[in-house]
């Protein structure tokens, strides 16, 4: 008797729990879970999503938490099953490889809002978010563009991949904005975080003669190369400031605040819909540059925020043309507007930055 | 062409070699006394965590340098107590060793992550450092590179002139034959584990403190594996172990550094240069026929009489 009671009770919780969730209407309480793929202590790439969460906690219907270091692939689905499982209304994703593991789970739970970081597939109840860091990148590369006194700026890459490309693209550009002989080395060291390997990279291009460092990766390994040469560096994710406040000049940094606040809110009012691709740039505050190191002159703030505000206005797409590839070939022609469609799957470097994408 | 490329290239080789000298060294010592430990890449990640932890928590450089080496002595007592004790398979604890050190300091990391500690900095040595070439390549590195410059040596005169390494040497050919000749065979097997652990403990150590001042899951990065090969390479033999480091820390800072050229090689395959040298070397071992030089009673464990 008893057992059949507990069967019935729970037929009916699962029922509710069923019903509560998308029926169209507000909620009071919302629950969120993110998963990520490093720890959050890495003051990368995690670190600013969960700042995003931080933002969002605050909201008096908000209740998240998170779990850190999920290995992309089968650990991750059992991760975001698990949060599917317990009843949580939005779960976020944020790395790539957790793609096709969360399309998988979507279609089990139509009624649990799925937020992919950085992908192409989505579902009618899963869509994917994404920054366009490239417009902080065009900023900090003129920064660095007219930092540079031997005109050779050195940029540690992760992977090939069009993300970390188009950020190289839009770097060299800004840099060559300001100063046309500025060139761009990248070393590519095939690894999101590995302290040692990338302040290795940073030194061959020190080495090399690069006077100032960018990265893409989310170790601090190039600043502090750059810190013990004494050269310049620009950080990524997070203001690498404080790694190395001798070297640093300013970082492109995430800022997840805005969109996730606007994802809850339409959850909470019942409009958040799926199959849908959301890339935010400066104009909506999710990306931009850290505060300027005492070391950049005055001149040089005020004419990277000049064209700051051109960016956030609409009026510097960044990848308008005329625009070069490697060999000197015009790609872009003059006045031609490079699509989002392209910009997403660019996989060649722009005349100026010298290395190979392979 | 010789100032901006070879000499900082050689620079950074003699910092990549460094680690993987320790550990090459320290394994030579546990093999000479008999005893195979594939666990280097797992005690050298331990190693390197505790090291980062003490320097964090104490500020002492030194100390954590130390303290790296013990926890590789730790880890080698965990390997002996296995194989020496309970008589257990070497190759299996080795490989055990391995996943334990590297998801250990994972797991044990994971609050120090993005955190940067004291360590050790370049210095150039006074009227060294000014000899042409060889000063920059040499004479202006951290403490712990000049430090071990004189480690082979001692290395050296300690397996060939002193009794206690003649007799590490003949407990690993023929153990039988030295415990009849009176000496403790698995006294002095524990002695070459332990040692060569310390000396496995202070390569792993090199990578927190001097490699980077950053803790960082994953940090060993292969160095372990590469010394285990490097020990056939060297024919068990100190010298040409600092060779092979060298060799491997120059290869490691030399696709960076062709990749920062601008070659048109994909990066890929620059990056697989290490590894593809590894397979390489071992093969050149193998036809060379020196695999002979390995104590004979390498693997095999004491058994108790009677």
């Amino acid at each position: 008797m008893r057992k059949l009671m507990i069967m019935v009770i729970v037929a009916a919780m699962s029922v509710m729990m069923a019903t509560a969730c998308f029926a169209g209407a507000k909620k009071d309480k919302i629950k969120v879970g993110f998963v990520y793929v490093s720890p959050v202590a890495d003051a990368g790439y995690s670190y600013a999503q969960d700042q995003g969460r931080i933002a969002i906690d605050k909201l008096p219907y908000v209740e998240s938490s998170f779990v850190e270091s999920v290995a992309e692939g089968t650990d991750s689905e059992r991760v975001v099953l698990n949060f599917a499982r317990k009843g949580y209304d939005i779960i976020f994703g944020t790395s790539f490889g957790y793609m096709d593991p969360m399309v998988k789970i979507s279609k089990k739970f139509p009624n649990v809002a799925f937020m992919h970081c950085s992908g192409f597939k989505t579902t009618p109840n899963m869509s994917n978010y994404f920054g366009r860091m490239y417009q902080a990148r065009y900023l900090t590369g003129m920064v660095a563009g007219m930092m540079t006194k031997d005109n050779v700026i050195g940029y540690v890459a992760a992977f090939p991949i069009p993300e970390v490309i188009r950020g190289i693209n839009a770097f060299a550009l800004g840099a060559q904005a300001v100063n046309p002989k500025a060139t761009v080395r990248v070393v590519w060291t095939k690894t999101w975080y590995n302290p040692a390997l990338e302040k290795d990279a940073a030194i061959s291009l020190l080495d090399m003669g690069a006077d100032v460092i960018a990265q893409h990766q989310d170790s601090p390994g190039p600043q502090e190369a750059a810190q013990e040469r004494g050269k310049y560096s620009i950080g990524y994710n997070s203001d690498m400031s404080k790694l190395a406040p001798k070297s640093h000049l300013t970082s492109a940094i995430w800022n997840w605040a805005p969109l996730f606040t606007n994802v809850v809110e339409q959850v909470r009012d019942g409009v958040w819909q799926g199959n849908e691709s959301l890339w935010w740039g400066m104009d909506q505050g999710v990306v931009d540059i850290s505060p300027f190191s005492s070391m950049v002159p005055k001149e040089v703030q005020d004419k990277v925020l000049a064209a700051k505000k051109e960016i956030k206005a609409g009026n510097n797409a960044i990848f308008v043309g005329p625009i070069k590839d490697q060999a000197g070939k015009v790609v872009v022609p003059a006045g031609q507007t490079m699509e989002d469609g392209k910009l997403l799957g660019m996989s060649w470097f722009v005349e100026g930055v010298v290395g190979n994408t392979e | 062409m010789l100032e901006s490329f070879i000499v900082p290239l050689l620079a950074a080789t003699v910092q990549s070699g460094t680690p993987i000298l320790y550990a090459t060294l320290g394994e030579i010592l546990t093999e000479k006394g008999g005893i195979l430990n594939l666990g280097v890449e797992g005690m050298m990640s331990m190693a390197a965590f505790v090291a980062f932890a003490v320097a964090y928590t104490t500020g002492n450089p030194w100390l954590a340098f130390i303290c790296g080496g013990l926890a590789g002595t730790v880890m080698a007592m965990l390997h002996g107590f296995v194989c020496i004790t309970c008589l257990g398979n070497q190759v299996v604890s080795g490989l055990a060793l391995t996943i334990l050190g590297v998801g250990l300091c994972n797991f044990l990391g994971t609050p120090f992550i993005g955190l940067a500690a004291p360590g050790f900095s370049k210095f150039a040595v006074p009227v060294l450092s000014s000899i042409p070439y060889l000063g920059k390549i040499f004479f202006r590195q951290d403490a712990l590179v000049y430090f071990c410059y004189f480690i082979p040596f001692i290395f050296m005169i300690f397996m060939n002139r002193t009794r206690l390494g003649i007799a590490i040497t003949a407990v690993g050919e023929k153990p039988g034959a030295a415990a009849a000749a009176g000496l403790k065979a698995v006294k002095l097997r524990w002695m070459a584990l332990l040692g060569g652990g310390f000396l496995i403990g202070l390569g792993g150590a090199y990578l927190s403190l001097a490699y980077t001042h950053l803790w960082a899951n994953g940090l060993a990065g292969g160095r372990g594996w590469i010394a285990v090969a490097l020990v056939i390479f060297a024919f068990w033999r100190p010298g040409r172990a600092v060779f092979g480091a060298y060799l491997f820390g120059g290869v490691m800072a030399f696709q960076l550094r062709l990749q920062a050229i601008g070659t048109h090689i994909p990066s890929s395959l620059l990056l697989m240069l290490p590894y593809a040298l590894t397979i390489l070397v071992l093969i050149f071992s193998a036809v060379r026929g020196r695999g002979g030089n390995a104590p004979s009673h390498l693997g095999i464990n004491i058994e108790p009489e009677g």
